[in-house]
C-alpha cells in the first residue's frame, strides 16, 4: 500500500470536521474541569468534616476510575434511570468531571501555597468567605498555577479519542469512518496524527507564554 | 463607630457592662505547651497597654486570641461588655461559633510583623476591601476615606501602587491605614517594627504616635521598641511564661523595674541596641 495525495486530499475536510468537534469538546470539558475542579477545591476546605470528607472520597472515586468507564457509564447507565444526553454533551461532562479530579489538585496546591497571613488579614478585616475567596484567596492561587492547569488541556485533548466509543463525531471517529468505506486507512489514521501533533504544538506554544506572564514571578 | 452595630442589638451587656478589654482565667495551650495560665488582666478603653517580654512568654497569643485567631482553651474574655470567646445561649457561655465571631470583631483591628497586604489587589483597595465589603460603604465613600487614610500615614502618593512597589515601610504603614479603615476601637499591633529594616522603623513609629495622639483609639502594642513604648504606653506588662510578672507605668518598668526577669528582660534588650 502507497500513499495516495489525492486520497488523502478528498478526506481531509472530512477530517478537518472531525478535529473542530474535537476542540469543541475539549474546551468544552475543559471549562467544566476548570469550574467544577475549583469547585472541588474550595469545599475541601470547608469547615464541616462531613462535607470535607465526602468531596475528598467523591474526587478520589473519580480520578481512580477509567475515564472509558465513565463515558460508558454515562452514555449507557444513566439512560436506563431516565438521564439522556446527546453524546457529545455526554462527552463534555464526561471529559469535564474526570479532569476536574486533576484540576482540583492543582487548585488545592495553588489554595495550600497562599501564605496564612493572607488568611488571618481577611479575619482581622472580617471580610465575608465570598470575599475571602473570590477577592483574596483564588487570585492568589489560581495565579500560581495557571501553568500546570494548561497542560491538563493537552492532556485532555490527546483524551479526546475516547469519544469516539460513544458514537462523538470526533476526529478519530471521522477517520475510522472514512476508512471503514474505502477500506484504506494508513491516510486518515496519519492525518489524525499529524493534525494532533499539530494542534498539540500550537498549544504548548501558546501556553508556554501564558506561563512566561504568569508564571513563578 | 457610629455606624448600627447588629451585635449589639442580638446580645444584651455582660451583667457589668464594663468597657475595653478583660482577660477572665484565660488558658491556651498548644499541644502540651501552656503559652497562657490562667491569665486576668483588663485593659480600659483608651487606654495603651504595652506587652513586653522574652519570646515565647504569651504576648502575641493575647493579640491572637483578641483577634479570634486563636480560641482559648479556659477561661473568658470579655470586650466592652460581651464575651469575645463565647457566646450566651440561655444562660450558659458556650464556645463562639464562626456566624457569632463575625458579629464580634468588628470593633477589632489588627496590624501584623509581615504587614500581610492582599499582592493582588492595589493599595487603595487594600484600604478600601473591608468598608466596602463588610461596613457597606459605597465605593467613592470608601475612596475617600481610604485616601484621608493613607494621607495620615503619609502615603497619599501611593494609591495605586501594589504593595510589591513599596518598602516594608510602606506596607507596613498601608496595613495600617487598612485597619484603621475599619474605625476599629481596639487595635492590636502585633511587632510590627520587627520586619523592617532599622531605617524603615522611625517613619513607622511616627505614624503610630501620631494616632495615639490624635485618637482615643485602644491599642494593645507587642513590641521590642522600648522608646516607642515608653512614649505612647499608660501601661506596661511583663510577661514571662505566660504570666504577668510585673506591669506599671513606663517610668516605672524601664527606669526602676522591681521584678528580677524584667531587669533581665530589659538588660538583654537594651544590650541589643
Amino acid at each position: 500500500m502507497i500513499w495516495d495525495w489525492h486520497f488523502a486530499g478528498k478526506i481531509l475536510p472530512d477530517l478537518l470536521r472531525g478535529l473542530v468537534v474535537t476542540i469543541e469538546a475539549t474546551l468544552l470539558g475543559y471549562a467544566v474541569a476548570l469550574v467544577l475542579g475549583l469547585l472541588w477545591a474550595v469545599l475541601r476546605r470547608s469547615p464541616s468534616r462531613i462535607l470535607n470528607q465526602v468531596v475528598r472520597w467523591v474526587v478520589e472515586f473519580i480520578r481512580s476510575t477509567p475515564l472509558l468507564v465513565q463515558l460508558f457509564f454515562l452514555f449507557f447507565a444513566l439512560p436506563s434511570i431516565g438521564l439522556t444526553f446527546s453524546a457529545l454533551v455526554t462527552g463534555v461532562i464526561g471529559l469535564g468531571v474526570h479532569y476536574s479530579s486533576y484540576t482540583s489538585e492543582v487548585y488545592r496546591a495553588g489554595i495550600a501555597d497562599v501564605p496564612v497571613g493572607q488568611w488571618e488579614a481577611t479575619t482581622a478585616l472580617n471580610l465575608p468567605r465570598r470575599r475571602v475567596w473570590f477577592g483574596v484567596v483564588l487570585p492568589q492561587a489560581v495565579r500560581k498555577v495557571i501553568p500546570t492547569l494548561g497542560n491538563y488541556l493537552i492532556a485532555m485533548f490527546k483524551d479526546s479519542p475516547l469519544l469516539l466509543a460513544i458514537t462523538v463525531p470526533e476526529m478519530l471517529h471521522s477517520a475510522y469512518e472514512v476508512g471503514a468505506k474505502s477500506l484504506r486507512f494508513l491516510e486518515p489514521m496519519t492525518i489524525v496524527g499529524v493534525l494532533f501533533v499539530i494542534v498539540s504544538v500550537l498549544s504548548s506554544l501558546l501556553l508556554r507564554r501564558l506561563e512566561f506572564r504568569y508564571g513563578n514571578n | 463607630m457610629a455606624t448600627t452595630d447588629p451585635a449589639a442589638e442580638a446580645l444584651p451587656p455582660s451583667e457589668d457592662s464594663a468597657d475595653g478589654i478583660r482577660f477572665e482565667g484565660v488558658v491556651k495551650r498548644f499541644g502540651d505547651n501552656v503559652v497562657l495560665r490562667e491569665l486576668d488582666f483588663s485593659v480600659a478603653p483608651g487606654e495603651r497597654v504595652t506587652l513586653i517580654g522574652p519570646s515565647g512568654s504569651g504576648k502575641t497569643t493575647i493579640l491572637r486570641l483578641l483577634m479570634t485567631l486563636e480560641k482559648v482553651d479556659d477561661g473568658v474574655i470579655w470586650v466592652n461588655g460581651r464575651p469575645l470567646s463565647h457566646m450566651k445561649r440561655g444562660l450558659r457561655l458556650v464556645p463562639a461559633d464562626e456566624k457569632y465571631l463575625h458579629r464580634v470583631r468588628n470593633d477589632i483591628g489588627m496590624v501584623f510583623q509581615q504587614f500581610n497586604l492582599f499582592p493582588n489587589m492595589s493599595v487603595l483597595r487594600n484600604v478600601t476591601e473591608a468598608p466596602v465589603h463588610v461596613l457597606k460603604l459605597s465605593r467613592d465613600e470608601a475612596n475617600e476615606r481610604a485616601r484621608e487614610l493613607l494621607d495620615l500615614v503619609g502615603l497619599a502618593d501611593k494609591a495605586d501602587a501594589h504593595p510589591a512597589q513599596l518598602s516594608g515601610g510602606q506596607q507596613q504603614r498601608v496595613a495600617i491605614a487598612r485597619a484603621l479603615a475599619m474605625q476599629p476601637k481596639i487595635l492590636l499591633l502585633d511587632e510590627v517594627t520587627s520586619a523592617l529594616d532599622p531605617e524603615l522603623v522611625a517613619g513607622v513609629l511616627d505614624v503610630l504616635r501620631n494616632i495615639a495622639n490624635e485618637t482615643d483609639i485602644t491599642m494593645l502594642c507587642v513590641t521590642h521598641e522600648m522608646g516607642f513604648a515608653r512614649d505612647v504606653s499608660d501601661r506596661v506588662l511583663m510577661f514571662d511564661k505566660g504570666q504577668i510578672v510585673e506591669e506599671g507605668s513606663p517610668e516605672k518598668i524601664f527606669s526602676e523595674p522591681e521584678n528580677q526577669r524584667t531587669q533581665d528582660f530589659l538588660h538583654a534588650v537594651l544590650d541589643q541596641h
